[in-house]
């Protein structure tokens, strides 16, 4: 039976759990150790290899990562998060292989220490990419936690939320239980009340609408904000009920079939309705997910643009085709990972609060050097992380008040949730905003 | 077969030996994996040239992220150091001469008189770091140790031969010092001397296909 997603609290994710299962199936140690190191291998491309070999124990990247920042426990420093996983491949699979076995120089990884890692895979780290930019020899970590991620679900080593609603996602569609049939009343709903028209399931249209299910089951206003913006734009748009949730928490849990189907049932629809663009929503992974591991889920070329509704804008404001009101205020951004550092679409939400006539006022070490939120990931749905996520989050409101800016503004309902939480958890007095409903709220 | 004669004779063609073999081993060991396709469209085409920038950008700090300022600003000081004495020292460009037959230019011995002090006092304090800082203790293993001994063995052996002693004994252990660093660079961390332009070039390339920050 599924857990029961908690709707009443700041930040969606199942109840806390009476009882964690921090394990799926049966299996021996033994076999899931096997599994595990099957599975990592399995993604041990020349990229990866490059990776494990390079690493000279220099801790730079401990200083990048804002679970160490607010701890100062070592065990966070980002590269240890991998330790296993080196190990692992030192011992089994790298060049020196043979003679790391022959003389003893590793000892084989056990599931002990899988299960010990389990909570810097996982709950200590967002993949936000930060410490990939101190890395002198330029390992990107991020990408090695995701492929360490892949060897824990394959050996049933997930923790208990991030499987739940992951098994939820690949289920149901949706991760927060936005099934189609609560997709169809949430918009029906929607047009009622805010007199817009959201299209379901045009059979053709140039623009296919992905949605993140935390914009419909918590800020369902964004895809209001989104069906006026696309009216003034002219678009022939559309949401598919056959392949509408982005978010891919196939991604987040690591596991990869999960995250190829979760993949191709967005692009499967947008090839149905013959999309020219696939519109991501307001979120950091589904832009990882698509834009940049989308095609390679697929196997070839998508026969369409992958846009982050930042992007779009931006692209909209570029061609004088978004028609904005001044928005006379200072504003903040708060950069996704995903989309600005990892992603490379930095420039775009600065070409569009430019378009806003807004005051930007950028944190310390903005842009691409931005502190993560806290809760990508899926860290943001552990109930065991909240203590560690809170004290990353204080980094946060730092540079926030470091601005003096009077909006915050971002373009990820991810972080926006984890700011919600944040505001919620210290009383703070800042309320993140969506760069998507600034827009809306300033249409000419 | 004097020490010496065994030092410069048969230690040193084996020591190269592993040298070569071992490196070539490794980066074979990385180049036989499969390369992935990918089928994103990329943001930006001048991929090998992202590449090369992330190569020479990495050398410099990071921007606006914090940084180790001791530990760094005394890697920088070792490793320009390293750099002049094994390349720029007479005697060392003598050696490579008259065993290879190539050359260039000596800077002055002060110059490298200077560079020695820094790199054995960097190499010094690199320890006392590795030693006392949480997370380099965490991360520290027989690697780390090992191949700090082995550079710095050779400093040592070679400040015996200031001023040039009689005897030939000094001259050997600094030889066989040097050959032991030669024969563990292959396999521990010292071959990021090499590994650093794969490392640096592979994400440099993929970033720069996504517009990412390196």
């Amino acid at each position: 039976m599924s857990d029961e997603i908690d709707f009443h609290t700041p930040r969606f994710t199942i109840k806390r759990p009476a009882v964690r299962v921090d394990q799926q199936g049966e299996a021996t140690d033994a076999e899931r150790v096997g599994r595990a190191m099957q599975a990592f291998a399995r993604d041990m491309g020349r990229t990866a290899a490059t990776y494990m070999e390079s690493c000279i124990h220099c801790g730079h990247c401990a200083e990048a990562c804002h679970f160490y920042a607010t701890s100062g426990d070592p065990q966070y420093t980002p590269i240890w998060k991998l330790e296993p996983f080196k190990q692992a491949y030192k011992r089994e699979a790298g060049p020196f292989a043979w003679l790391y076995r022959t003389l003893g120089l590793k000892h084989a990884v056990t599931a002990g220490e899988l299960r010990e890692w389990q909570e810097l895979l996982y709950d200590s780290c967002t993949m936000c990419g930060r410490c990939t930019l101190a890395c002198p020899m330029g390992i990107d970590i991020a990408g090695l936690v995701a492929q360490a991620r892949h060897g824990m679900f394959a050996a049933g080593l997930v923790p208990h939320e991030l499987h739940s609603v992951a098994e939820r996602a690949e289920r149901e569609g949706s991760p927060l239980g936005a099934t189609p049939k609560v997709l169809k009343e949430r918009v029906e709903w929607l047009c009622d009340e805010h007199e817009v028209e959201i299209p379901l399931d045009r059979p053709e249209a140039d623009v296919i609408v992905t949605l993140s299910s935390i914009e419909i089951m918590k800020y369902p206003a964004s895809l209001v904000a989104l069906a006026r913006i696309l009216k003034q734009l002219g678009a022939a748009w559309t949401i598919r009920t056959d392949g509408y949730e982005a978010t891919n928490f196939g991604l987040f849990s690591g596991n990869l079939d999960w995250q190829r189907d979760m993949s191709l049932r967005v692009i499967r629809a947008a090839i149905a309705c013959k999309a020219k663009t696939l519109l991501l929503p307001e979120c950091g992974h589904a832009y990882g997910a698509m834009r940049w591991q989308g095609a390679n889920m697929y196997g070839q070329p998508l026969p369409f643009r992958v846009l982050h509704v930042s992007e779009y804008l931006a692209e909209a404001a570029r061609e004088g085709r978004l028609r904005l009101k001044p928005l006379k205020d200072s504003v903040t951004f708060h950069d996704p990972c995903q989309v600005s550092r990892r992603g490379g679409a930095t420039q775009a939400p600065r070409e569009v609060l430019a378009a806003l006539g807004v005051e930007l006022r950028e944190m310390p070490s903005p842009g691409d050097a931005n502190w993560c939120c806290g809760g990508g990931g899926g860290v943001v749905t552990l109930h065991r992380a909240d203590e560690h996520r809170h004290r990353a989050f204080e980094i946060k409101m730092k540079q926030v008040e470091a601005t003096g800016a009077k909006r915050l503004a971002t373009s990820c309902s991810n972080c926006r949730l984890t700011f919600d939480d944040g505001q919620a958890h210290f009383k703070w007095d800042h309320r993140m905003e969506s760069l998507l409903e600034l827009v809306a709220d300033q249409l000419a | 077969m004097t020490l010496l004669e065994f030092a410069r004779g048969p230690a040193l063609a084996f020591s190269v030996a592993v040298f070569v073999v071992g490196l070539l081993w490794r980066l074979a060991g990385i180049f036989r994996r499969p390369g992935r396709v990918d089928h994103s469209v990329p943001r930006h085409t001048d991929i090998a040239a992202g590449g090369a920038r992330a190569i020479f950008a990495k050398m410099l700090p990071p921007r606006n992220v914090k940084t180790r300022v001791l530990a760094m600003a005394n890697a920088y000081a070792y490793h320009i150091g390293l750099a002049v004495v094994v390349l720029a020292f007479a005697p060392h460009i003598a050696f490579v001469k008259r065993t290879t037959g190539l050359a260039w230019p000596a800077l002055p011995d002060w110059v490298t008189y200077v560079a020695t002090a820094v790199t054995m006092l960097g190499l010094a304090l690199a320890l006392v770091i590795r030693l006392t800082d949480g997370v380099l203790k965490l991360l520290s293993n027989f690697d780390d140790y090992f191949s700090w001994f082995v550079t710095l063995l050779p400093f040592v052996t070679g400040m015996s031969l200031l001023p040039p002693p009689a005897e030939p004994g000094p001259l050997a252990a600094h030889l066989l010092s040097l050959e032991l660093l030669l024969v563990w660079l292959p396999f521990g961390k010292l071959s990021h001397a090499v590994l650093v332009f794969v490392s640096r070039y592979r994400t440099g390339a993929d970033f720069r296909r996504k517009g990412a920050a390196v």
